[in-house]
């Protein structure tokens, strides 16, 4: 009961101070600015009489490129919005208030965690539905299933928040928001090297990309996401920006799964025995 | 639970090398308005973030409402008013209250009843609807008292309540801790300003460096008095017979003796004594001392300001 009335505040606040307002409005912007980019080459090419197989790849990786915008902005939002959800409270005083309560603590951090679960999954569902719904107007039915990579990026928009709301029991704010954006840094930066050792044929830089993903697995989870949305025309071209050369193992998911829940364990054992 | 709402030995902590709280030893009866006292950095409000486990003891012992500290069900009879009330400024007090009184499991038209009324109380109901990014400081803390009172508590602790407050703000937290001690419930009060401490208390502890010195009872008819007596003639024989009636007796060859009795009652006996001794009085004159003077003198010389 107290967990549901924690998220119910979480988002009752996240409304009063305009979060989802300002997201919505984004959202929408990103999703204008990408309909009309779409439109504008998908009338070229009809113009110029492109063949249906190379239209449909071009249109293919131009919807891998709209999932991968509403990935990285999901991203964002998942660091971001929880950054001083505990931090910033206990700072303020205002975790004194709530932690007198008799709750435990620990339903303060999964009320938290709940709360603001809901709104990264409402705002990359509502992202990535927008992508797929323009792609559809525009370019009528392709070869990609993109629905199939949003689990995957919802674990991974997932992980990174528990990340920063775990980060936010021990470390000050600005701290925090640093260390769970470099987090997913080290993720990126793997990803790439996998990618490119594989490209290159080099073992040893897809090691130093795998080891960087196990560290941080937040982007072998699009990256295996993505690969599972691409027709095999596409899996043939090899690495382009928004398509997966090396393909993590599916074990990945097992992995990013358990760091989730470790890394939810330890913000409840860790906000449990702060000192407030 | 012998009558006591809050009972510790020796509770200590420590931040890093720094011992905030040495020796927190105290006892606080049911029904008890109880100031807690001592300079910036003695560990007051460590002391009571203590007992409400917001931070953990490293050593010592401790019961509140009878139960270890800790017990989640204890914190259902309690409430707490920070010393700087916080809450998410976009909400209005009204829904501050809402929220709150759910944690307490409190819900429907018996929640909103109890919020009206406190609203009306701590005299926010106007502004009750307004966020509380827009209240003063006196509003907020007053919002906060609220939020103290929400769960009808059996104690509450309020620390530094008046501290953003006018004259009438305090005036209103003096009658609210004025009903509370009416309606039986413990009040653990933490506060700089001596005499609403004196206004309003039963009993007080004095804090230094982390450790309970001194305990008295409040109130006109208990604790010491110091006396001055204009008296002739002023030999040995008198300043004997007087230590039979207190102590601390000085004579500075004013022709005044100086001394201190355990109470009021003590000083017709006293003059009684000076007349049948033979020993002509021109003035007794008893000094009680305020709360302040005992402040300092408990305190000791070497405090400085914090």
């Amino acid at each position: 009961m107290s967990i549901l009335t924690i998220a119910h505040l979480t988002l009752y606040e996240s409304r009063r101070r305009r979060i989802v307002a300002a997201a919505l409005v984004c959202a929408t912007a990103y999703l204008v600015v990408y309909s009309a980019g779409l439109f504008f080459v998908h009338r070229e090419q009809l113009r110029e009489g492109t063949a249906l197989l190379q239209r449909q790849l071009l249109m293919s990786v131009l919807t891998l490129m709209g999932l991968y915008g509403a990935n990285f902005l999901s991203v964002l939002f998942a660091v971001l919005l929880p950054v001083d959800t505990l931090s910033g409270e206990i700072d303020s005083g205002v975790m004194q208030t709530l932690a007198s309560k008799p709750l435990r603590r620990a339903d303060i951090v999964v009320g938290k965690w709940l709360g603001q679960a809901v709104l990264v999954t409402s705002y990359l569902l509502a992202l990535s539905f927008g992508v797929i719904l323009v792609v559809r107007v525009i370019a009528g039915p392709l070869p990609v299933r993109p629905v199939v990579a949003l689990p995957l990026i919802l674990m991974e928009v997932v992980l990174l928040m528990t990340v920063s709301i775990a980060g936010g029991t021990r470390l000050n704010t600005v701290t925090n928001g640093v260390t769970a954006l470099g987090f997913y840094g080290i993720a990126f930066i793997g990803g790439w090297i996998e990618q490119i050792g594989g490209f290159a044929g080099s073992q040893a830089a897809k090691t130093v990309g795998i080891v960087a993903s196990l560290i941080s697995p937040a982007d072998s989870l699009w990256r295996l996401g993505s690969y599972n949305v691409q027709p095999a025309g596409l899996r043939n071209v090899g690495a382009l920006m928004f398509t997966t050369a090396s393909v993590p193992t599916p074990l990945m998911v097992w992995w990013a799964a358990g760091f989730t829940v470790a890394a939810l364990i330890f913000a409840v054992r860790s906000f449990s025995t702060r000192q407030l | 639970m012998s009558g006591l709402v809050i009972d510790t030995r020796g509770l200590r902590k420590w931040f890093g090398p720094t011992l905030a709280v040495a020796d927190l030893s105290l006892s606080v009866r049911a029904g008890e308005i109880f100031g807690f006292l001592g300079p910036n950095g003695a560990g007051k409000t460590t002391s009571v973030k203590m007992l409400l486990s917001l931070v953990h003891a490293d050593g010592g012992e401790g019961r509140v409402l009878g139960e270890p500290l800790g017990d989640r069900a204890v914190r259902a009879r309690i409430g707490f008013l920070p010393e700087h009330f916080r809450f998410h400024d976009c909400l209005s007090a009204r829904e501050l209250l809402r929220f709150h009184g759910r944690l307490y499991g409190l819900a429907g038209s018996s929640l909103d009843m109890r919020i009206d009324r406190l609203l009306a109380r701590v005299d926010l109901l106007e502004a009750a609807d307004r966020p509380l990014r827009g209240y003063s400081k006196g509003m907020l803390q007053r919002a906060g008292l609220a939020q103290a009172l929400l769960n009808d508590p059996s104690l509450v602790f309020l620390d530094e309540p008046t501290s953003g407050l006018d004259p009438l703000g305090r005036l209103l937290v003096r009658d609210i801790i004025a009903e509370l001690r009416d309606r039986g419930t413990t009040v653990f009060l933490n506060s700089h300003l001596l005499g609403e401490v004196e206004a309003t208390c039963d009993r007080v502890a004095f804090v230094k460096q982390g450790r309970t010195i001194h305990e008295m009872v409040l109130g006109q008819s208990s604790g010491f008095v110091d006396v001055e007596m204009r008296v002739s003639p002023i030999d040995a024989c008198l300043l004997e017979g007087l230590s039979s009636f207190g102590g601390a007796i000085h004579h500075g060859g004013d022709g005044v003796v100086r001394m201190r009795v355990e109470c009021e009652a003590v000083l017709p006996q006293l003059t009684r004594w000076l007349v049948g001794h033979g020993t002509s009085v021109y003035a007794v004159q008893p000094h009680r001392k305020s709360l302040e003077e005992w402040f300092v003198e408990v305190m000791g010389e070497d405090q400085r300001p914090g």
